[in-house]
């Protein structure tokens, strides 16, 4: 399979690529649109902040040819929320591929923020490898509007996406890549997609 | 909150694990890889990877020993020692580490702390504090990785964490330097005042030696998380019945 990782030029992407290697792929790791646009399976990943990350995006000329993917695509934290149509964080206008907003999560007594740790799940869709009641691994101060998509939710003072699916277009607010057992059935789910 | 994180803590020497007594008399506890691989095995949340000369000698930690810990486990894991420049984080995060944990060179320049935030968001940014009571208050030492290096700094720790949480670290690793390696519990009290002064979550760290510490550090001091050494290191305490414990107590437990 080939599987091509978006490189925004920002964040982890060395986790993300080696768990992909536990499953005997060898991801390409890329910024040039023509070799994403063939690989079999593309992941967006992301971590640090959405107004940097879409200026990368727009630098390297990759905002258009990311919308016109049709292969299976996995934004993972920072790389689900591009996915949406703009981003509290620094008033980012982000690729409007979901319709919806992402937002600042508020801190409050015994809720502090960056929400950061294992939290439960609630699993609406078997096909993505998850199951009511799972821990995964979250670390993020900004969350994605509970939209029409979401078929894996967590809590944190109000419902947080921790999965969507809209056509080819996969995202997730947690970590699969730092979740252990929960997390490698989930990306072996959107592998086999 | 998600569930309480229990986060052995890993002291690194020249690429293998030793722990000291109260930061002094190192002595080795193993090799990195086995030991990852064995608490996450055993169902740690997280680990910390602390090289400890790192700061004191004027050196970063060596990103490849982060790149064979970031292959081998799938849980986070923090690294620290002598990241002083955004180019020193960048090294670690790529190698694998999830986030980079900053004690001295934040206190020689805060402003490390926001430029870090920004490239990479303060979720990867960790704040390691060293506090010590002393004069009916509680303040941060520097250096503490070489008992000739260690000095106070003169800065209070709640005005501190104030302050390098406002410039952008997304948690707080709170090591309570007299409680450090002797098992008598973490202080409460202390922890409880770090959680109640800032928003991001806080660890409780030093002086771990029964289950009821843990106890005590999720439900009287409001840490997200506890970090412990010596006690897992020795096998004094097994993370499943740990985990087990807590949960009895009624504290959310990823199991």
């Amino acid at each position: 399979m080939n599987l091509a990782i978006v490189d925004v030029g920002c964040g982890n992407i060395g986790s993300v690529a080696i768990a992909f290697e536990r499953f005997g792929l060898t991801p390409r790791t890329t910024s040039d649109p023509a070799e994403i646009a063939v690989a079999d399976k593309v992941i967006l990943p992301g971590v640090g902040a959405a107004g940097y990350a879409m200026d990368e995006i727009r630098a390297r000329g990759l905002v258009e040819p990311l919308r016109a993917l049709t292969q299976p695509v996995l934004g993972i934290c920072l790389g689900m929320q591009l996915l949406f149509e703009a981003s509290d964080e620094e008033e980012t206008d982000c690729l409007g591929i979901v319709a919806g907003r992402v937002r600042r999560l508020d801190p409050a007594p015994g809720r502090p923020v960056p929400h950061m740790g294992w939290s439960k799940l609630a699993v609406d869709d078997p096909a993505i490898g998850l199951a009511d009641g799972d821990y995964v691994y979250f670390a993020h101060s900004f969350a994605c509007d509970p939209v029409p998509e979401t078929v894996a939710t967590a809590a944190y003072g109000r419902p947080i996406p921790a999965v969507i699916r809209q056509g080819n277009w996969w995202g997730a607010q947690f970590h699969p890549e730092r979740s252990g057992p929960a997390g490698a059935r989930f990306l072996e789910a959107f592998l086999a997609s | 909150m998600p569930a309480r994180r229990i986060i052995p803590c890993l002291d690194v020497l020249a690429g293998r694990v030793v722990k000291g007594i109260q930061f002094r008399d190192h002595r080795d506890a193993g090799d990195i890889v086995e030991s990852a691989l064995r608490y996450s095995a055993e169902g740690a949340d997280e680990l910390v990877f602390y090289d400890i000369a790192a700061s004191a000698e004027g050196r970063s930690l060596d990103p490849s020993w982060v790149r064979r810990i970031a292959r081998v486990i799938d849980i986070p894991f923090a690294v620290a020692g002598g990241i002083r420049t955004r180019d020193d984080a960048a090294r670690c995060l790529d190698a694998g580490a999830d986030k980079v944990s900053i004690n001295s060179p934040a206190l020689e320049r805060p402003d490390l702390i926001a430029e870090l935030a920004r490239d990479f968001g303060a979720q990867c940014i960790v704040l390691g504090v060293d506090s010590f009571a002393a004069d009916g208050d509680y303040w941060v030492k520097q250096y503490t990785g070489s008992p000739q290096a260690t000095r106070d700094t003169g800065r209070r720790t709640l005005d501190w964490v104030r302050e390098a949480t406002g410039r952008g670290a997304g948690e707080v690793v709170l090591n309570c330097m007299r409680h450090d390696g002797v098992r008598g519990g973490y202080d409460i009290a202390h922890t409880k005042a770090v959680a109640d002064a800032v928003t991001v979550p806080v660890i409780a760290s030093g002086g771990a030696g029964a289950p009821e510490h843990f106890r005590a550090a999720f439900l009287d001091a409001d840490a997200s998380g506890a970090l412990a050494a010596t006690v897992f290191h020795d096998r004094l305490i097994a993370i499943p019945d740990l985990k087990e414990y807590l949960a009895a107590c009624g504290i959310e437990m990823r199991r």
